[in-house]
Formats: structure tokens, C-alpha cells, sequence
């Protein structure tokens, strides 16, 4: 069997890329509200937070450590899949992801050891220093990978000679005119999605009348924190796009699937974009949308994809559906986050049921439209590895299609199988809840005779979990 | 300048290397030795001994591997496509084995599986690392910049011994780690182990040290002409004099020893085989200098690194020092 090294080489990159994205997505969120619930705990001495902290830590755990397993395969992958673009990206690219292991793994890792095993050993304010340590790091690591990806999207700062990338301006490379729009996003979206997985257990716990304090105490945090992010998402997302219209103009016009740059564009609820025939079926649309959008005129024109040829062009429907999804899910953001906001306000939250029930079973909106906008942003990318300058298909290593398809089945095969049992273990200690004991037999130190992992375990098995 | 730079990093990445294969050898070690003990408390006390490191100590693998990107781009991608294999079934070993670690204090029924996978997954990440060592040190096959040989040309008689050596030494790291942080039982059969697999990394150090002359004329050349011969000889003497003491030390009941013992050999062994293959980053094609960045990011990267780099250490230093002394029956840190 024949297969095409760079479509294979492509598909292992998205399969990994994307099974890794879930978990810092939601650690990155997790992480800075563990520490707020820790400040809490040390500022008002209150139980509760300190309960709520150890429950969210113990998920943590486990989300976290399937984060680090599939990045490290990334940060390996640049070479054996890669190794062209190792070459001729690695003096811009290299220093960018080597700062992020220096300035953010280690701190995440290390603080992470201490915040994990050491209840009842250390005080209080050393398990907050730890989680903020961790908060911390978890950013600072966002910080350095989108820089590295949005030099991909928009180079700056560098020079290429003999077709080998060589820096020029570190300070032009790093925020070069996407990384600000991006990060801030992608941040955003991190600590949404955190937030909509926390609002989703509260919901979950308070419709079967179980941990009432503590759920009201998720619900309120989290409530407070959405209404803010969700509509300031729309406000990031908006200048974001203006600022992909003005350097990656082509992604623009496959996210709105729009053709002729002489005419206006219109937003397309629904089409099919047919690549072949150079135009939409099936459009249901709002006229001039598209243009009001972006050029906040109702006639005002943008570059439409005829406006290169078809082999530079990004797969237009890739970028068009994954734009929609990311939309849809970011206005149910918005209209969950504000009503429930309002809720809350008239004091009549907790006994709307039927909005309990909504939340609780869109924990997944987040991460869906995480990868989302990944798709749009990455897909609408292509052809080019480095915008402009180098095609994927220049990226590639050197190695047989066969083989790079063999690792992909293996990857697909552990992906799959550690991730159901992951999503399973967090299922399971979410069903367990907080920890109920008093403060001292949960504070537990050396001798306890179990942890408390153990008896989440131990109580699901006694469930028939 | 360039030259120094150069010099500089590879002194920095040998460093990272160092530290990755003595950090996470001992708790690979552990994994490794997982089942030689049908008992699942002891098994327990196993992990909690390795528990709060080990994300960090991997954290080492991961600086190993972007640095190498960062200051030998060049290396960096020859030397991953032509061990491709052994590289992504390191990686996924690596999954595996680091999932276990929370799976299985969060499973029941399964948490047999998890057990396996915890120890499988640490002994097929040793055996390819050990095979990645053998595949770099026999050479591999360059033209105009790039890998130019096939999939399996790593797959050797001498790099399964590398393999299997690897394998063997992060046992013995392992099992002396559980003399130092164990007692009781566990801590007494560590010790028994420990001895034979001391004899094992013995044996596999000697067969290397064979082995590499007699096939390799470049390593012959750099250890036995003269003057060399008379500069090296200390490296196998200090070598022959450590075996000896931490095999003495474990004799002799002691707990700490034997672990830094073991440490100091590991040390020596890979001070021999930088010995052999210096200058070069990818025998017998690419030196340290043609495959070394722009001197640019070379800079840039060492302006963080050697501030932080301390910074690094000290708090590693602070997560073994906070979670000192020996793990008792039973103990767990808590989650």
C-alpha cells in the first residue's frame, strides 16, 4: 500500500497535537482555580475551600499526567517527523520551546510534586505557593509554545539564507504581530474551558443533592469568573481575526468560504463549499455579514481565496466547518455563562433545574471548541509550514511513509486506550466528590493507612462502579 | 567565539543527558524491578519512594531533546529519523508507564494492568534508550546534511547489548535507590538484588569496552595510541575501585552509599564513551561544530540557561530534601 509521506506525516502531528491540546487546555484553567481556592482557604481559614482544593488537585493529577506523556512525544516528533523543519526553523523555533522546558516544566513539575504529596506534611501557605508555582508555569508554557507557533503563522525578526531560518530580532520573533492575539485567546480559552468543567460537577452534584455547600461554592466561583471571560472571548476572538485578515489573508476567506474579492462578503450560516467549482451550495447566509465583521462596513471588500491559485489555497472546508463549531460553541459560552450569571443574581440558581441539567452536560464545550479553533488556525495555515516561506510538504524527515503510518497506528492504538481509561479514572473520582471527613483524619500525613485515591477506588468498586 | 558557544552547549546537553539517565534511571529501575515482588504493599512502597520526582527527573529527557534541537538542529534531525523506532517506542513506553503512575492509585479491578504497564512500559523506555545509545555510537549513515540509510539500520548485535546494559544498570540504580528509601523487607531483597545486577553492569561494561575497539578503528585509535593509553587509564581503574567499594558498601549494610556508588559508576561509564566518541555529535559524520546553530541562538538560549539552570537544580534539591528518609510499610504521600 501506497501512502503520501506528508498526509501521514500531517495526520500523526494532528492526531498527537490534538489528544495532547485536552489536557493542558484544561490543567492550564484547573491550576490557576486550585490556587484561588487555596488563597481562599489561607485568607479565610474556611474547610470548604481546603476540600474543594484536594478534590480538583486529585483530577488534576491524572489530567496532568497525560499532558506530560503526550508532550514529551511532541517535543520528539520535531525530529522524526520533522527534521527538515528541525533544520531550516530550528534556530528561531529551538530557543522558543527551549525556554519553555527551562522556565515552565521544571517549575511545574517540581511545585507539582510538592502540591501532590504534600497535605499534613508542609503548612498551608507552602500548598498555595506550590499552586500558584504550578499556575504559573502552566502559563509561562503558553506563553513560549504560542509564541513558537505564531512565528509559524507570521515570521518576523528573522532572515533566510541558503533556506536556513537565522534570527535576527529576538524580541520581533517572540511577539511578532500574531503571538499577542493568540495567546491571549488561547489563555482565555483554557481558563473558560476549566470553568465550564467545574460549573458542569457543581450542576452535577447539586441535581443529585449531594456536597449542596461545596457545589454552590463551584457554581458561584465559576459563574463569576464565565460572565466576565465568555463575552471577553467574543472581544479577543474579534480582533484576533482582524489581525489573521491582515496577515493570513487566504485563512480569512476559507473561514468564511468566501470566493470573489470583488464583491462583499456574506456570513454563511450553513454551506457546502465546493473547491472544484470555486463556490458555495447549499448557503444559507446573512448578506454583506462577512463584511460587516471584518471591515465594520456593510460593502466594504476583503481578498477572497480565487485570489490565489488553488495549490496555495487552505482546504476550505476544514477551516470553514471548524470556524462554525468554534462560533456555536462560543455564543452557548456566552448565553450559559450570562444567564446563569443572572440566575445567580436573583438568587433563584440553585433551583433552576432545568439549567442545572444544560451545564451539567456541556462540560465538554471547551475542549471542542479548543480543537476547533485549532483546526481553523492550523488548517487555515496550509499550504505553508512557515506562512509564505516554506511549504508543509518541505518539512517532512526523510523517513519511509510506511513507517511513519506504522508509528501512526501504534500511536493511535495507546492514544485510544489511555485516554477512555483516563476519562474513565476522572469520571470516577468525580463521582466520589470531595472529601468528607473531618479536617484531621483528612489531613492524614505518614502512617494514614490509605489514600485517598484509594478509597475513591474502593468506594466505586462498593458501588458496583 | 562560535567554537566556545559550541563547546559550551555540548558540555550543557552532556550535562542534561547525565542527569536524565541517573534521575530517571533509578525510578525506571524501579518499574524494572516491579516483578520481582508478588506483594502489592510492597509494590506500593516502590512507587511512593519514586512518587513526588519523577515528573521532574523526565522533565531532564525533555531538555535533553530540545537542546539538542536548539544548539545541533542538525544533529538533532538526523539522529531522530535515523533512530526513529526505538525513539517513538521510548516515547510510548514512556506513556504507559507514566500514566500508571496515577492510574494506578486510582484503579481497582484494573490496577493489575496498570502494575504491568508501569513495569513493562519502564523496561522497554530503558532497553531503547540503551538501543539509541548503541544505534549513535556505531555511527549512522549521513549524505549532504541528512540520514541517508534505512529503518532498521540501528537494529545490531551491539546495539541490543547497549540495550540491555541500559536495562540492567537502571536496575541496579533502582534497586540501590530502594536500599536508601526502603527498609524491612523490600530494602533487604534491593540489597541481594543489587549485588547481582552490580555484577551484571559490570559484566555488560566490560563487554562494551571489548566490544568498541575491536569494531570500531576511531575508538581503537583514541584509547590505545600513545600518549592517550597513559591520560586514560584512570577511567577504568576508578571504575574497577567504585565497583568494588559499592559492592563493599552493600556488604557491609550501609544505606546511602551504595545508591551514590552506583551513581558514580553510571558517571564513569559515560565519561568512557564520551572519551570514545568526542568531537562527534553523530559518528563518524557530524561533529559538535557542523552541527552546531547559528550562533545567534546559541547565545540567546545560553543567556537563560546559566542563570536558570542553577536555579533548576536548587529546587530540585529542595522537592529530595523536603521528602527525605525512608518510606515505612504502608506510608503513602497524599494525593
Amino acid at each position: 500500500m501506497e501512502f503520501d509521506p506528508v498526509l501521514i506525516a500531517r495526520l500523526q502531528f494532528a492526531f498527537t497535537v490534538t489528544f495532547h491540546i485536552i489536557f493542558p487546555t484544561f490543567t492550564i484553567g484547573l491550576s490557576a482555580y486550585i490556587a484561588t481556592l487555596l488563597a481562599m482557604w489561607v485568607a479565610t481559614g474556611r474547610d470548604r475551600y481546603q476540600r474543594l482544593a484536594r478534590f480538583w488537585t486529585r483530577i488534576f493529577a491524572v489530567s496532568f499526567a497525560m499532558g506530560v506523556v503526550s508532550g514529551i512525544v511532541l517535543s520528539y516528533q520535531f525530529g522524526t517527523n520533522w527534521s527538515r523543519f528541525s533544520v531550516f526553523a530550528g534556530n528561531v523555533i529551538g530557543p522558543l520551546i527551549g525556554y519553555e522546558v527551562l522556565t515552565a516544566f521544571f517549575l511545574e513539575a517540581t511545585f507539582l510534586g510538592v502540591l501532590l504529596f504534600g497535605w499534613g506534611r508542609f503548612p498551608p501557605w507552602m500548598q498555595l505557593f506550590s499552586a500558584i508555582a504550578v499556575a504559573l508555569g502552566t502559563a509561562i508554557s503558553t506563553f513560549w509554545i504560542l509564541a513558537a507557533n505564531s512565528w509559524m503563522q507570521t515570521p518576523a525578526g528573522h532572515e533566510f539564507r541558503d533556506g536556513i531560518a537565522y534570527p535576527l530580532d529576538w524580541w520581533a520573533i517572540i511577539f511578532n504581530p500574531s503571538f499577542p492575539y493568540r495567546f491571549a485567546h488561547m489563555l482565555n480559552a483554557s481558563y473558560l474551558t476549566a470553568g465550564f468543567v467545574v460549573l458542569a460537577v457543581g450542576a452535577r452534584y447539586l441535581l443529585a443533592g449531594r456536597y449542596p455547600d461545596q457545589s454552590r461554592t463551584m457554581m458561584r466561583m465559576a459563574l463569576g469568573l464565565l460572565a466576565l471571560l465568555a463575552p471577553l472571548q467574543l472581544l479577543l476572538g474579534d480582533l484576533h481575526g482582524l489581525n489573521t485578515l491582515q496577515h493570513q489573508p487566504m485563512k480569512v476567506a476559507a473561514m468564511e468560504a468566501h470566493w470573489d474579492s470583488e464583491k462583499p462578503g456574506d456570513f454563511h450560516v450553513f454551506a457546502w463549499p465546493d473547491e472544484e467549482a470555486e463556490a458555495n451550495r447549499f448557503a444559507i447566509s446573512i448578506p454583506n455579514g462577512a463584511s460587516l465583521i471584518l471591515t465594520h462596513r456593510l460593502n466594504g471588500h476583503f481578498p477572497g481565496l480565487k485570489n490565489v491559485p488553488p495549490q496555495d489555497r487552505p482546504p476550505v472546508k476544514n477551516v470553514f466547518f471548524a470556524f462554525r463549531i468554534m462560533l456555536a460553541i462560543g455564543f452557548f459560552m456566552i448565553a450559559a455563562a450570562l444567564v446563569g450569571a443572572w440566575l445567580l443574581w436573583r438568587g433563584i440558581l440553585f433551583e433552576a433545574r432545568w439549567y442545572l441539567h444544560i451545564v451539567a452536560h456541556t462540560w465538554w464545550a471547551g475542549f471542542v471548541a479548543v480543537i476547533a479553533g485549532w483546526v481553523v488556525t492550523e488548517s487555515g495555515r496550509q499550504p505553508w509550514l512557515v506562512q509564505g516561506i516554506k511549504r508543509t510538504a518541505e518539512g517532512i524527515s526523510p523517513v519511509s511513509a510506511t513507517t511513519v503510518a506504522t508509528s501512526l497506528a501504534m500511536f493511535v492504538v495507546v492514544y485510544g486506550l489511555v485516554f477512555a481509561m483516563g476519562i474513565y479514572y476522572i469520571n470516577r473520582l468525580i463521582a466520589k466528590g470531595p472529601d468528607t471527613r473531618s479536617g484531621e483524619a483528612q489531613a492524614g500525613g505518614p502512617g494514614s493507612p490509605l489514600s485517598s485515591a484509594h478509597d475513591a477506588g474502593q468506594e466505586a468498586l462498593a458501588r458496583g462502579g | 567565539m562560535a567554537w566556545d558557544l559550541t563547546l559550551i552547549w555540548a558540555g550543557v546537553i552532556g550535562l542534561a543527558v547525565a542527569l536524565y539517565v541517573i534521575l530517571d534511571g533509578f525510578d525506571l529501575g524501579i518499574g524494572i524491578l516491579f516483578p520481582f515482588t508478588k506483594n502489592d504493599s510492597e509494590r506500593d512502597q516502590m512507587v511512593t519512594s519514586i512518587a513526588p520526582f519523577w515528573d521532574g527527573n523526565e522533565t531532564w529527557l525533555v531538555l535533553g531533546g530540545a537542546g539538542l534541537w536548539v544548539a545541533f538542529p542538525q544533529a538533532y534531525a538526523v539522529i531522530m529519523s535515523a533512530l526513529y523506532l526505538p525513539v517513538i517506542m521510548m516515547l510510548l513506553a514512556l506513556v504507559f508507564r507514566g500514566v500508571a503512575f496515577e492510574f494506578r492509585t486510582v484503579a481497582v479491578i484494573s490496577k493489575r494492568y496498570w502494575n504491568f504497564a508501569f513495569s513493562a512500559g519502564s523496561m522497554i523506555a530503558a532497553l531503547c534508550q540503551g538501543m539509541i545509545l548503541g544505534g549513535l555510537i556505531q555511527g549512522i549513515k549521513v549524505e549532504n546534511g541528512a540520514y541517508a540509510g534505512g529503518a532498521f539500520d540501528w537494529a545490531t548485535p551491539f546495539a541490543l547489548l547497549c540495550g540491555l546494559g541500559v536495562l540492567t544498570g537502571y536496575a541496579l540504580l533502582g534497586a540501590t535507590w530502594l536500599v536508601m528509601k526502603t527498609e524491612g523487607p523490600l530494602a533487604e531483597r534491593a540489597r541481594r538484588q543489587a549485588k547481582i545486577l552490580l555484577l551484571g553492569v559490570l559484566g555488560f561494561m566490560g563487554l562494551v569496552s571489548l566490544w568498541t575497539p575491536i569494531a570500531f578503528e576511531r575508538i581503537a585509535v583514541r584509547w590505545f595510541s600513545t600518549p592517550n593509553i597513559f591520560y586514560l587509564s584512570p577511567v577504568p581503574i576508578l571504575t574497577a575501585l567504585t565497583a568494588f567499594a559499592t559492592w563493599w558498601w552493600l556488604d557491609k549494610g550501609r544505606n546511602m552509599a551504595p545508591f551514590f556508588g552506583a551513581i558514580a559508576l553510571f558517571l564513569l561509564g559515560y565519561l568512557g564513551l564520551v572519551i570514545s566518541v568526542f568531537p562527534y555529535l553523530v559518528p563518524p559524520s557530524l561533529t559538535i561544530w557542523q552541527a552546531a546553530a547559528a550562533p545567534a541562538s546559541q547565545s540567546f538560549m545560553l543567556a537563560g540557561t546559566l542563570p536558570l539552570l542553577p536555579i533548576i537544580l536548587g529546587y530540585m534539591v529542595f522537592v529530595y530534601w523536603v521528602f527525605r528518609g525512608k518510606i515505612r510499610e504502608g506510608e503513602h504521600y497524599h494525593h
